[in-house]
């Protein structure tokens, strides 16, 4: 017991070999940031080129490497591991225990990341080019027509699978065996709650995205024909098996966003979380019809009609859970005396963005609609409403919410507002013209188009870098915070915050909750 | 709650372990044989059409006509030479039809191809009995040789009566490579 007291270690090794929760969730977060920018960059090459019509700045295939690996890098280095980095700080501090149930596993979990996205990146670099087939690396392109760097694709992606196993295992192992006493599954803050069902989702569908890659691996290497026809296969397997992993993985990555946000809008209402309970019964119902919905991403592979309507009618029932989230958030402003630091505008900003996303959702779910909107700009429209508008902004919101409480200091207000209104600005400006033009008939991941479009792409296109710069704002001031930031003492960084995390010292010491605390059951969850 | 250990963090890991490996195995034992059973059950994609179809005597619906088109194309980097020798054909459900594709293999090295069907309305594939067909096994052909490839089919009986053109395309594709290994069984 005597040695519990001790401090970080010194060095790199205090980096390398560490089994403390707050020093991974650190280098977690800040991985995940370093691939934001390399995935934004990626982004901005694409924006580059679509800023007019025709060929102008990068080859077609080069165009295709970018769109590909901006969609890896940004789904699998940068967004998945922000939000794991986010669980490994928080947690342990919002159920009341020391450290994570597998600390040695979870330092392992961190550090193989790293080279694996130092493989995918270095495909770059290789004979033929990164992976061209887009993130969904349909078959044949990424088998029959793969550039020889899908190998070591595959191998990346076998290696981050690997590592979302074990970070989940360990947040679930966690949840459900270091709770403090008290702490009951229907007291934890909803944070907790949708990380426990982000991490069931994940060890359920990453071995079946390993399953897929493994299949690819066996096509292009050792002679079978999971996906070629000319063997008896079909392409058409491959999708089914891989939105079978990529339907869960998009609710994968937006639960732990609603957990976020169910943190941060009580925290600036001054009220407890309006229908925690039904929060949860929502979070539940999503993840389980998450796994019979997979089909609507290919309505237009010519399956039956009753299959169609099938995954039409499960989609639709998807908008019912995700309707009464929206529906306990508002209610939880409703009458709340409300403030807007820049954890609430991020977050305010993720509802109203959010909820554009999920109706063109809704109307991709229509599966005659559908036809046209498949593969159009429309689709690209969507999905980054629900992934940057979605998972970026909570994710950012997170980040300035807990930011003071990590450091024990506070950042620039002005700044951070700054940063909120012009990432609004640019987000909307880059994406909402893209329904337009998707609308209209332009085809994704194609580095040209037709004339018509081009007001449009290049108003997309400015909007694109004025979000991306809008980054190293964000950037320039968390490190200004860390480094010279106002210090604060008080326990509760925010007056309306509520939960455990709150309760410890401000910065928290290295090691926290060593005996557990006393749960009030007044106060449990916010 | 069933426990493997007394410990609650290792009895959670060895039941989540158990999990992902199951999930990884699911891919290949239940994934994939279970998209061929239904595709095969459903008669979708094609695969309907599968094997021989063992032809029982019936009427010929001569009161009803059909329009079967054929269409021949080679997959990307095909060489040969492949049309089919009817564009269409007018027959009655129910009565036996022959038709005939021809190859010829240009290149002077012998070659192995593979024939894939897909129909339209891709639902006429149920529908649509093959007793011989050249797609059920892989065509060898010598270099700058050529062969007639036979076809011999029955439209069922109970073709929906809003389908009154199939069209019957057929894609070959070079296996030369992998004929050595197992070959398609449709």
């Amino acid at each position: 017991m005597g040695e519990h007291h001790h401090g970080p270690a010194k060095g790199i090794t205090r980096w390398l070999f560490t089994t403390n929760h707050k020093d991974i969730g650190t280098m977690y977060l800040w991985f995940s940031f370093a691939m934001f920018i390399l995935g934004g960059s990626f982004a901005m090459i694409i924006r580059a080129e679509l800023f007019q019509p025709g060929l102008q700045l990068v080859e077609p295939e080069f165009f295709n490497q970018m769109t590909t690996l901006h969609g890896l890098i940004m789904v699998f280095g940068a967004i998945m591991p922000s939000f794991v980095g986010l669980a490994n700080w928080m947690i342990p501090m919002m159920i009341g225990a020391p450290d994570m149930a597998l600390p040695r596993m979870n330092n392992w979990s961190f550090w193989i990341l790293p080279p694996a996205f130092l493989l995918l990146a270095s495909t770059l670099f290789m004979e033929g080019g990164a992976p061209q087939a887009g993130w969904t690396f349909y078959a044949p392109l990424s088998t029959t027509y793969a550039a020889p760097s899908v190998t070591f694709f595959v191998f990346c992606i076998h290696i981050l699978g690997l590592s979302s196993i074990m970070g989940s295992i360990n947040i679930i192992a966690t949840v459900m065996n270091m709770r403090a006493p008290g702490m009951t599954y229907m007291k934890m803050p909803l944070f907790v709650w949708t990380w426990l069902i982000t991490a069931f989702l994940l060890v359920a569908v990453m071995p079946v995205l390993a399953g897929a890659v493994t299949m690819m691996l066996m096509d292009v290497h050792f002679g079978t024909s999971f996906f070629s026809a000319a063997g008896g296969g079909d392409p058409v397997l491959f999708q089914h098996v891989f939105w079978f992993f990529g339907h869960p993985e998009v609710y994968i990555i937006i639960l732990p966003a609603f957990g976020v946000v169910s943190q941060v809008i009580p925290a600036f209402s001054r009220k407890p979380l309006f229908g925690y309970d039904s929060m949860v019964y929502a979070t539940a119902s999503i993840a389980i019809l998450s796994f019979v919905v997979w089909a609507h991403h290919m309505y237009t592979v010519g399956m039956p009609v009753a299959g169609e309507l099938f995954f039409m009618y499960a989609t639709m029932l998807i908008a019912v859970p995700t309707g009464v989230k929206v529906f306990n958030w508002i209610s939880t402003m409703w009458r709340g005396s409300l403030t807007f630091e820049t954890p609430m505008l991020f977050a305010l900003g993720f509802l109203v963005l959010f909820t554009i996303g999920g109706f063109t959702g809704l109307m991709l779910a229509i599966a005659p609609a559908d036809f046209q909107y498949h593969d159009t700009y429309f689709v690209v429209a969507h999905f980054h409403y629900v992934m940057v508008a979605g998972a970026v902004f909570s994710m950012t919101a997170g980040v300035y919410f807990w930011l003071p409480k990590w450091c024990g200091r506070m950042y620039n207000e002005t700044m951070g507002k700054t940063h909120f209104w012009i990432s609004f600005v640019g987000f909307n400006l880059t994406f909402f013209p893209q329904h337009f033009v998707g609308l209209a008939g332009m085809p994704r991941r194609i580095p040209d188009y037709a004339l018509q479009f081009a007001d449009f792409n290049m108003m997309s296109s400015i909007g694109a870098f004025i979000y991306g710069s809008s980054q190293i704002l964000f950037l320039y001031n968390v490190i200004a915070t860390i480094v010279a930031g106002k210090p604060i003492s008080d326990e509760k960084v925010w007056e309306g915050a509520e939960g455990l995390e709150w309760t410890l010292p401000t910065p928290p010491p290295y090691h926290t909750f060593e005996t557990p605390p006393k749960i009030d059951p007044e106060h449990a969850h916010s | 709650m069933f426990r493997i250990s007394k410990n609650p963090t290792v009895d959670t890991v060895v039941k989540l372990v158990t999990v992902a490996v199951a999930m990884f195995a699911f891919v290949f034992v239940v994934l994939v044989p279970l998209y061929n059973v239904l595709c095969t059950a459903l008669g979708i994609n094609g695969r309907g059409a599968g094997e021989a179809y063992t032809s029982v005597q019936a009427r010929v619906d001569t009161d009803r006509t059909v329009t079967v088109q054929f269409i021949a194309t080679n997959n990307d980097g095909m060489p040969w030479e492949f049309n089919a020798s009817q564009t269409a054909v007018k027959v009655h459900p129910g009565a036996t039809n022959n038709t005939v594709f021809f190859a010829r293999n240009p290149t002077h090295k012998a070659m192995v191809a593979q024939a894939i069907p897909s129909f339209s309305p891709p639902r006429a594939a149920e529908y649509f009995h093959k007793t011989e067909c050249f797609c059920f096994h892989q065509q060898p052909l010598d270099g700058d040789t050529s062969a007639e490839l036979p076809l011999q089919f029955i439209v069922d009986l109970d073709l929906p009566d809003d389908i009154r053109t199939i069209t019957l395309s057929y894609t070959l594709f070079d296996v030369t490579d992998m004929a050595k290994g197992s070959v398609a069984n449709r």
